[in-house]
């Protein structure tokens, strides 16, 4: 089979939860892991009788998002009931909005291969959350935690302009580092407060009307999305290949297997009868009210991408990395508050930090890292009071304990022998032990000096200046 | 608009309803009336009427975001078909 012959279009409808202190629609609590169905009260429950109350935060959050993504807030927002039997809703309907969500018609830019693509954004509505349901083994029974009904989440549907798997990729992580930076969510793709499901369909190049798409559900990490819609890619071009028809339906991603199976039981059309929602009455979005919400927007990552190239002269794939995260932007500037050298903080970051926090399964707020401690220990570089070797070790002791890197140092006698007295002593000691490598290097052998700085290196515990040691090598050698 | 027998049937599907054949067919005859009664409505111009979607002279009813007490465990599983390890316990659902 060849991918080349067709081209795949990806429309992505993500969920995030709105990080309010109470849900949506009444005053139970959010907070996750408590224990099963402690958190639920009549009006999430579904009782009969009771009566929805709109939480104002969760409003301001999702005009929030939708600003943020460039969407149009209307004047006029309102909720509706949509229709549907499952044990993970209580009421047998969900409140979501149908036809005059919070927001619509915005975009994102993605950079994928050096090369931007705006992404436009149907809509974005405000709704709320289903239960936890838990299949029992054995099949008999299933068990049902109400306690995540009713917390508010945002649901952000993409136009079908993404390409490729990767281009999904960098949507959804450019969504994340929007929503960060807003302040209105976790987004955590793993522990559930930001879902995806995909809608994949491929057609020969050159085509104009769209294939048939499968939908695409349980992918539960930017991994996941991404092998997810690799594989159904691979599935659906076979099936072209061999002349065959893509069925519409809904597919379940299985991470275990690294496969899609079709979830036979949905087939059925949908049909959510969505109707206005009588509880809940019209929401009147003045300009006082958007002025306020717009003024609450931080800079958004692409804003802090540009100034980083621009105040910092950081290369653009640094000021990339650096900001698709808020805290790691975050970091890089309270370090740029100790040190000049922006280049070597985005080092550090990218290099020594990124490499710890993902060979641990860390996330930044897992370590105890300062911007103070990250420029104070550039700082120490530059004057030569610590070697880059010896700053590796500080660093991660930063990491570990939190330490500004002048007591690490002084603690641990860290600092950089820059005394020529002193590293002359070991360098005579090391080419008398030696004899062999001087020989060597004196029948112009030149890669011999490696082993002898290092053999004066280790004589230090590592804290000898390197330049000096390779200077005065060569001077003993050659005078 | 008039309802046919199958209309009946994909509604009553939709709500879970099992039908008899006589009271698929009642039902028909029932529903086909009532839209046909209220189908008066469309002899009136709407073209320059907002829909309304609520009758009361409301908006912007909200809260603020503050969390109150929920219901004892005791009290949610009250009317639960049953229960199990502080989880209402359903048929199975298979996907």
């Amino acid at each position: 089979m060849s991918t080349s012959k067709y081209e795949t279009v990806i429309g992505l409808e993500v969920h995030v939860e709105l990080h309010t202190k109470s849900k949506i629609f009444c005053g139970c609590s959010t907070e996750f892991g408590a224990p099963p169905n402690s958190h639920t009260c009549p009006v999430c429950l579904g009782h009969p009788g009771v009566l929805p109350v709109l939480n104002r935060q969760a409003v301001d959050y999702a005009m929030k998002a939708a600003m943020a993504l460039n969407c149009e807030v209307g004047d006029v927002s309102k909720f509706d009931r949509k229709n549907y039997f499952y044990p993970d809703s209580p009421k047998a309907y969900q409140i979501s909005q149908f036809d005059k969500p919070i927001g619509e018609n915005g975009y994102i830019d993605i950079e994928v291969d050096g090369k931007t693509k705006r992404i436009g954004i149907t809509r974005l509505h405000l709704e709320e959350d289903a239960g936890k349901l838990t299949h029992i083994e054995g099949g008999y029974a299933s068990l049902v935690d109400f306690n995540r009904v009713g917390t508010p989440l945002v649901e952000i549907v993409s136009e079908p302009e993404i390409s490729s798997p990767e281009e999904a990729r960098a949507y959804l992580e450019k969504l994340r580092a929007i929503m960060q930076y807003c302040d209105v969510s976790d987004v955590k793709m793993e522990e559930g407060s930001m879902r995806c499901d995909a809608n994949i369909s491929l057609r020969p190049v050159g085509q104009k009307e769209l294939g048939t798409r499968a939908e695409l559900k349980n992918m539960n990490s930017f991994r996941g999305v991404l092998r997810g819609l690799e594989y159904e890619q691979y599935r659906q071009a076979e099936i072209l290949d061999d002349g065959g028809e893509v069925v519409q339906e809904t597919r379940r991603w299985d991470e275990a297997q690294g496969k899609t199976f079709s979830m036979r039981s949905k087939e059925e059309a949908h049909d959510y009868r969505y109707f206005p929602d009588p509880d809940l009455v019209t929401i009147h979005i003045d300009q006082a009210w958007k002025d306020r919400i717009r003024a609450s927007i931080p800079e958004l990552p692409d804003a802090r991408k540009a100034r980083y190239t621009e105040q910092f002269g950081l290369p653009g794939y640094d000021a990339e990395v650096i900001t698709t995260s808020k805290a790691l932007a975050d970091l890089f500037e309270s370090s740029l508050e100790y040190t000049a050298d922006a280049k070597s903080v985005s080092n550090w970051i990218m290099g020594d930090l990124l490499g710890y926090l993902n060979s641990n399964g860390l996330e930044l707020t897992d370590v105890k890292l300062t911007g103070q401690g990250l420029g104070e220990m550039i700082g120490l570089i530059e004057k030569g009071t610590i070697s880059s070797k010896i700053a590796k070790t500080v660093f991660k002791q930063m990491l570990e304990s939190g330490k500004l890197p002048q007591q690490i140092v002084e603690e641990q006698g860290l600092v950089q022998i820059s005394d020529e007295g002193a590293i002359l002593a070991i360098v005579n000691e090391v080419i008398a032990d030696n004899p062999a490598s001087v020989e060597d290097y004196k029948a112009g052998k030149e890669k011999a000096i490696g082993f002898l700085v290092g053999q004066v290196m280790k004589r230090s515990k590592g804290k000898a200046n390197p330049g000096l040691v390779n200077k005065l090598l060569v001077d003993v050698l050659k005078g | 608009m008039s309802i046919e027998s199958k209309d009946v049937e994909h509604v009553a599907r939709l709500a879970r309803l099992n039908l008899t054949d006589e009271e698929r067919e009642l039902f028909t005859e029932q529903l086909s009336a009532i839209l046909k009664y209220a189908e008066k409505l469309n002899e009136l111009d709407t073209d320059d009427v907002e829909p309304t979607t609520h009758v009361l002279p409301l908006s912007n009813v909200m809260r603020d975001d503050v969390v109150e007490e929920s219901l004892s465990q005791e009290k949610v599983f009250r009317n639960a078909p049953d229960e199990e390890d502080g989880q209402f316990k359903v048929p199975a659902v298979l996907e």
